[in-house]
């Protein structure tokens, strides 16, 4: 997890390019046999997003409650929360994402990491009843028609890290997991992962510097 | 500003705020923070998206056989949001802080300490305290209990200790093995945010005084 500033970048293994509005499906399997979807190989989920954002489409909803919502579960379950109240919170984030579809911007984050960040801030309330101010909002999208090309960087980052967690060895992977699931003692362990996070960063960052640029 | 900021949030501050682990008045520092530099931002989308890489790629728990019947009866009629909620900057306040505040500087409630420095406690959460220091140029900054973690971000002028100088967005991060005495630079009055896990400890007495008490 090197994330440090002035990192200097590791070369990600090329990916072949894929199309934005339809992928094909595909279960890969982790050492212990058991399947791993990555985010996005499987069906575009943005797409999914912009249907609810669009045309309240409860089709498309539907697809994303059945994949996100175990998920969201799972993530609550594993920060201390009990099953009901795990389930309860699932739907609360589900029903924030229906809320929420028209401020999500595929140019700037996979669906998995919008959905992560709201159901990290409902396991807030829930749990830790703290509150966790959001920093200063950036004058940037979503545009109505988001750059597809854009959009499908972000999207293949987020598929590229999500293989490079599932072939992590398990021990490696459960430090990163309990760092982000409330185990704050483990969270400086995990350095030199091979995570492909410099090149997110830099994906960002010259974002960043691009609308500061249309800002000025 | 963005361009000058020469001290960061480390790697386990931003994923313990990415991870929604830190006290509210340490997420107060590092949004603010966050709000100022364009590099932290960065990294911390960087953190979020591998938070959705976690959830994507994690084993999933099972919802209720009922619970997407539940959640699109509940979706039904919900309001779609629009835009994003108006979080504003005032002056030298990033959104955040001038959410805390009220507004800007002039709208401060200050406590003389004596010397012409002056305080402004924030209501946070009690696990950790967050304050706001008014320090004209040559005086020494308060110390703010120094046993535990210690977050000092400047917003107005610069502050100086044994380490180096820290300027306008720069964060100096102590814990309880740092002695230092960090003195406002001549000029602008500095201001800054604080924030510390230890006790209240510092009250309205002269700092210059109270400090040996408390063994910067």
């Amino acid at each position: 997890m090197m994330l440090d500033a002035h990192q200097t970048e590791k070369t990600d293994a090329p990916l072949v390019a894929r199309q934005y509005a339809v992928a094909e499906h595909k279960v890969r399997s982790r050492k212990d046999g058991s399947a791993v979807q990555a985010d996005g190989i499987e069906t575009d989920w943005a797409a999914l997003v912009l249907r609810v954002r669009d045309h309240q489409d409860r089709a498309a909803f539907a697809a994303l409650f059945r994949h996100f919502a175990p998920r969201v579960k799972a993530f609550l379950m594993k920060s201390g929360a009990d099953a009901t109240l795990a389930e309860e919170c699932a739907q609360d984030v589900m029903a924030t994402l229906w809320q929420k579809a028209a401020l999500f911007d595929p140019s700037r984050a996979s669906v998995a990491t919008w959905v992560f960040t709201i159901a990290r801030n409902r396991r807030i309330d829930a749990l830790r009843k703290a509150r966790r101010p959001e920093p200063e909002d950036l004058p940037w999208g979503p545009e109505p028609e988001p750059d597809q090309a854009e959009a499908l960087e972000v999207q293949q980052d987020t598929e590229r890290l999500g293989v490079a967690l599932a072939q992590l060895p398990e021990k490696q992977r459960a430090l990163i997991e309990r760092a982000f699931y409330g185990d704050l003692s483990h969270s400086e362990i995990a350095a030199e992962t091979g995570l492909p996070l410099g090149t997110i960063k830099s994906r960002i960052r010259l974002a960043l510097e691009r609308l500061r640029q249309q800002m000025s | 500003m963005m361009t000058t900021i020469r001290h960061h949030l480390s790697e386990q501050l931003l994923t313990a705020y990415a991870a929604g682990e830190l006290p509210e008045a340490f997420n107060l520092v590092v949004a603010t923070h966050v709000s100022l530099c364009d590099d932290c931002r960065a990294r911390l989308e960087t953190l979020d998206a591998l938070g959705g890489a976690l959830l994507e790629t994690a084993d999933a728990t099972p919802m209720s056989e009922d619970s997407l019947a539940a959640c699109l009866d509940r979706i039904d009629g919900l309001s779609q949001a629009t835009s994003r909620s108006p979080m504003r900057r005032h002056g030298i306040f990033p959104a955040p802080l001038a959410d805390y505040v009220g507004g800007g500087v002039n709208k401060v409630k200050w406590r003389n300490l004596g010397m012409g420095v002056k305080q402004a406690i924030l209501p946070t959460g009690k696990d950790a305290s967050a304050r706001l220091l008014y320090i004209p140029g040559g005086q020494a900054v308060p110390d703010h209990g120094h046993r535990g973690l210690e977050l000092t971000l400047v917003l107005q002028g610069a502050f100086r200790d044994e380490t180096d100088r820290f300027g306008p967005g720069d964060i100096e991060i102590a814990d309880e093995a740092m002695q230092h005495t960090p003195v406002a630079e001549h000029g602008e009055v500095c201001i800054c945010l604080a924030a510390t896990d230890a006790p209240l400890k510092f009250n309205a007495i002269i700092p210059r005084l109270a400090q040996p008490f408390l063994r910067i």
